[in-house]
């Protein structure tokens, strides 16, 4: 008898949960992502360091064990922005009881307008389980670099608005990338997707 | 007969009060709400002219400064900006919603909250040039409102 078909005897034996939590997160399957893009191939988001309204400092890291979704924005958006945070709540509905591992987490590109308070506020208001995250210009422009997501300031009379990328970026248990969600998908398209991922985790 | 004879006369009234008001009929209108502190908002509705106009301007005692804008995706990237003026062509029902056009608050002078309702006066220009104000309150509805797939209740296959 060969390695291999020994091997596979095994695995047959322990069954689809001995399976599961034998190859957990360890491998990396080809997901087959319906609606979203598969970004598993990308390494972004690695390093950055923000911080929520307490200072308490996050890292990538810092939501190991869950299913990140991270995505940019600024509370002055009127339609992109707060539609991007309804999926968010709507998409954790549809998930069920597996819409608790999913740690939503808002980045703001307007650091200099934003302040924690505002920010926390104004995310928290959607789901007080989501994470708004800011830090000096310097630290979201590198962040935003580390991401691969545009920003620019557009003047607009004596004030200005902020065009920016609209992607969600999903990540796995372990923090890497998996999953680029458009702003065009719907709640139920995202929810789908996710629990793909959620297959791996 | 009485539940019935009730709605056709109310109905009359309608049709015989509506020419005589405006020709541009305002549907669903609401205000998003804000948190505290926060400078700026948007408004949405639904527009219909009964001949070719187009909404010029939009003024409001909540706020600083009233745009007109335009939301654009290109590619993954939004933009937001002011037009000039938004075309309403006869009988055609234009949304102003969270995925193009809204009337953009600027400057907020008090924060917004759910059960308030935000006086609009809309500026209503015909093809000939003469102007008309509209005025409307729009009910203040939460921050999570207008995810498109919760309020027509479709699916996409």
């Amino acid at each position: 008898m060969n390695d291999l078909l020994t091997r596979r005897k095994v695995l047959a034996g322990l069954g689809l949960a001995g399976l599961a939590a034998l190859t957990g997160c360890d491998t990396s399957p080809k997901l087959d992502f319906k609606y979203g893009k598969d970004l598993s191939n990308k390494i972004l988001g690695r390093s950055f360091k923000l911080q929520d309204v307490h200072g308490d400092t996050y890292a990538l890291s810092s939501f190991y064990g869950s299913m990140p979704m991270v995505f940019f924005g600024f509370t002055q958006c009127p339609a992109i922005c707060p539609t991007t945070l309804a999926r968010a709540v709507q998409i954790k509905k549809l998930m069920g009881r597996d819409g608790d591992f999913l740690k939503v987490v808002f980045i703001t590109l307007d650091p200099e307008r934003d302040t924690p308070q505002v920010l926390e506020d104004y995310v928290k208001a959607f789901d007080p389980t989501f994470t708004a995250l800011s830090g000096t210009p310097e630290q979201i422009a590198a962040t935003a670099k580390e991401f691969g997501v545009f920003y620019e300031k557009v003047p607009l009379g004596d004030s200005y608005t902020v065009s920016h990328s609209s992607t969600s970026f999903v990540f796995d248990s372990r923090g890497r990338l998996h999953l680029g969600l458009s702003h065009s998908l719907t709640a139920k398209e995202c929810a789908e997707d996710l629990l793909t991922l959620m297959e791996i985790c | 007969m009485l539940p019935i004879r009730k709605p056709l006369a109310v109905l009359a009234l309608c049709a015989a009060a509506l020419p005589a008001l405006a020709q541009t009929t305002v549907e669903n209108a609401w205000a998003r709400a804000s948190v505290a502190n926060q400078h700026s908002s948007g408004a949405f509705m639904t527009l219909t002219s009964d001949t070719d106009a187009k909404l010029v301007a939009v003024q409001s005692p909540v706020a600083k400064d009233v745009q007109i804008h335009e939301m654009k995706m290109n590619g993954d990237v939004m933009t937001m900006g002011p037009v000039s003026s938004l075309d309403l062509p006869a009988g055609k029902a234009v949304s102003l919603d969270a995925n193009g056009y809204h009337v953009m608050l600027m400057g907020l002078v008090h924060q917004l909250k759910q059960g308030q309702e935000v006086p609009l006066t809309l500026v209503i220009e015909d093809a000939k040039g003469n102007k008309e104000n509209l005025e409307i309150k729009a009910p203040v509805r939460s921050l999570t409102e207008g995810e498109p797939e919760m309020k027509h209740g479709h699916v996409h296959q």
